[in-house]
């Protein structure tokens, strides 16, 4: 079992500051509270913690006990207040829920009165139920039609706050402040960045397996604000990927004919074809830094793995190998790709360095190794691998130590991260029989310890997920 | 959709029209792996042609009829094929070839079916043609499409060492995305592993 450096006690952690630059939820201060402190950077306010809690998730284990939770309704003194209230406590609920890491108390068996909660809770009457842990809110609307939602996390056994945080923003936006509240009680709990307030890039798919219909859609990681990107006009578009710093996907398009690589911004729909080559372009990531697109291009035939800076158009040829070189994925520092080939006869995982150099095979087990991903904290690449007649995801260290599989199906592919290194999310395709009846295709997520294995719901079939970053990081 | 990439595009695509127009054979098709499947019903009918199937016949009686783009408007209910067309081409010599699983090389049985199509691409020299390249699904997208275009490419450079124009070849690569069988079997996959060569 993998052992993550996730355990964390929660302690005294002061005053503390999110950094998030999420445009569209303007801080509020607050004064009038003794241990509120005035923060100016980033754009949350969050007021101190006290000392000595012990509330702790530990996911250090492969099997996780989940927290149980008590997640109260926001209050308000106005209906509308009420109405976001209720809504934002079922988001926050889906959101843990669906971590694995969080059993949210079914409300029916609250206790004190939660529409007349008034700080502090009565402690006693949460830890009756189980309730390791307490969020509660408040919803007040603004004379300029917006609202503020105020939210604490509370330790129901050592009778303390563990988080309080402010946001005001319009009514339309609820969803997103529902996210960041269940990102930060995520973090607040496991000591790890959550990965809630993110959104899913895809591709949509319907229609008999010899007429796939195929377009990029995109939705929030809980299935909300789906859309699709790309016309229903039957150009066949395929493995979309997220930049990491700009409202920007690269993927691969047959528009007219011409399998290329393209860049999509997500803000003005405008898409730009990147680079004129004679042969396909395909297999397109984004570098870390966002400035580069790490893609395949075939030449005669021979496929080798290329850089483009996207703003000078400068092209870089890393390998030379007349093998397939393919699916490439950068390492979050940079400084190395890690690539698909079959040079060696078969379907291997190699890394280089990021220049093309020192090309090292990792993958040594059984079976056919396709689809590298570096995970975003570095310690892992995810992969599929065939073996044997079925296929799986699974993950091994960058020198292809500790290789483990988390899933297994007729058909996993095409694992992404979620910008934690927590989770993976992948595309599941089930068998046809010989009339072509069945084969759904459909987006599967599953915990890095294996377990916690969900679908992803989305209104037709999907294939090709990938995971945006933390949405306040680029937007 | 940006107007701008469609304008951009779309001027391309006309550029390439003009220059290729004179050459095209009777092909309406929007190309792609599943018009070639009809294509092939369509030619289920052409015994009535007469006589062998060899290329050496479809090829003396080809130069001088071809062409004529958009012409033969009904082309499923055609008595004959139009030599140079794709129904010709599927009746007369074979429009596909088989690959073995992760495998590029050409077997005796596609070398065989790609010499007479190199005959007939002599014989029909104003012909040019695409060459598509596909794979079965027991594979990842990406390798998918590299495999693909390494298909598409073995059959180019065979047609080419045989004395096609290298410019009359054009190669794409649909990975496991346009199969022809709709199984998830080994039938299924044996035909889905394929190089299949259209008429432009």
């Amino acid at each position: 079992m993998i052992n993550f450096d996730l355990h964390k006690v929660i302690q005294s952690s002061g005053n503390r500051v999110l950094s998030c630059g999420a445009a569209l939820l303007t801080p509020i201060v607050r004064a009038a509270r003794p241990r509120t402190l005035i923060l100016a950077l980033g754009s949350l306010l969050v007021w101190a913690a006290p000392a000595f809690a012990v509330l702790e998730v530990d996911i250090t284990q492969g099997n996780v006990d989940p927290l149980p939770v008590a997640i109260t309704k926001f209050v308000s003194d106005v209906e509308r207040g009420r109405e976001v209230g209720a809504n934002l406590s079922a988001l926050i609920a889906g959101n843990l829920e669906r971590s694995g890491l969080f059993k949210p108390i079914d409300q029916k068996a609250f206790i004190e009165d939660s529409s007349k909660i008034v700080s502090p809770p009565r402690f006693g009457d949460w830890r009756l139920i189980n309730a390791q842990a307490l969020v509660t809110g408040r919803i007040t609307v603004q004379p300029d039609g917006r609202f503020k939602a105020e939210f604490r996390l509370w330790d129901t056994f050592a009778e303390q706050q563990m988080e309080g945080l402010v946001y005001r923003t319009t009514f339309s936006n609820w969803r997103r402040v529902g996210h960041l509240i269940s990102d930060a009680i995520y973090k607040r709990l496991t000591g790890e960045d959550g990965y809630f307030d993110t959104r899913i890039v895809y591709i949509s798919e319907t229609g008999p397996a010899d007429r796939r219909m195929k377009r990029l859609a995109i939705m929030d990681q809980d299935g909300a604000n789906h859309k699709f990107l790309t016309d229903d006009d039957g150009t066949l578009v395929l493995t979309p990927r997220f930049s990491p710093s700009r409202q920007e996907i690269t993927y691969l398009s047959y528009f007219n004919d011409n399998p290329r690589v393209y860049i999509y911004n997500i803000d003005t729909g405008q898409q730009e074809v990147l680079g004129e080559f004679p042969g396909m372009s395909f297999a397109p990531r984004f570098s870390p830094d966002g400035n580069r697109v790490v893609m395949s291009l075939a030449t005669n035939g021979n496929i080798d793995i290329h850089t483009m800076d996207i703003l000078t158009r400068r092209v870089d040829r890393l390998t030379t190998h007349p093998a397939i070189d393919t699916s490439p994925s950068y390492s979050p520092d940079g400084s190395r790709i890690t690539f698909n080939s079959d040079r060696s006869g078969t379907r291997q995982i190699y890394v280089m360095d990021a220049n093309g150099r020192n090309s090292k095979r990792i993958s040594f087990g059984s079976g056919q190794y396709t689809t590298p991903v570096w995970s975003p904290r570095g310690d892992l690449i995810a992969f599929t691998k065939g073996y044997p007649g079925r296929f799986h995801i699974g993950v091994m260290r960058p020198d292809g130590s500790g290789e483990r599989l988390l899933t297994g199906s007729f058909l996993d592919e095409g694992p992404t991260w979620a910008p934690n290194g927590r989770v993976i999310m992948f595309f599941r395709q089930a068998p046809r029989d010989t009339a072509g009846r069945g084969g759904k295709v459909a987006l599967w997520s599953i915990d890095l310890t294996g377990f916690n294995e969900r679908i992803v719901l989305t209104p037709l079939d999907a294939s090709d997920p990938a995971w945006s970053p933390l949405s306040h990081v680029n937007r | 959709m940006s107007p701008k990439l469609v304008i951009t595009v779309a001027a391309l695509f006309f550029v390439a029209a003009c220059t290729t127009a004179p050459e095209e054979a009777a092909d309406s098709g929007g190309a792609g792996g599943s018009t070639s499947t009809s294509r092939t019903t369509v030619t289920t009918d052409s015994g009535s042609s007469g006589g062998g199937s060899s290329a050496g016949q479809s090829a003396s009686r080809s130069s001088d009829d071809q062409v004529r783009p958009g012409s033969q408007a009904d082309q499923a209910g055609s008595q004959a094929d139009q030599a140079g067309s794709q129904a010709d081409l599927v009746a007369n010599v074979g429009d596909r070839i088989f690959f073995g699983f992760d495998k590029f090389d050409l077997s005796s049985d596609a070398q065989r079916t790609l010499r007479l199509q190199a005959e007939w691409l002599i014989s029909n020299s104003g012909l040019s043609v695409r060459v598509e390249g596909h794979c079965d699904e027991r594979g990842t997208r990406e390798y998918n499409l590299a495999l693909g275009e390494r298909r598409a490419n073995s059959i180019k450079n065979f047609l080419v060492e045989l004395g096609v124009a290298p410019s009359r070849i054009t190669t794409i690569s649909f990975g496991k995305e346009r199969p022809v069988a709709l199984g998830s079997n080994d039938a299924a996959w044996a035909q889905n592993r394929r190089g299949v060569t259209l008429v432009n």
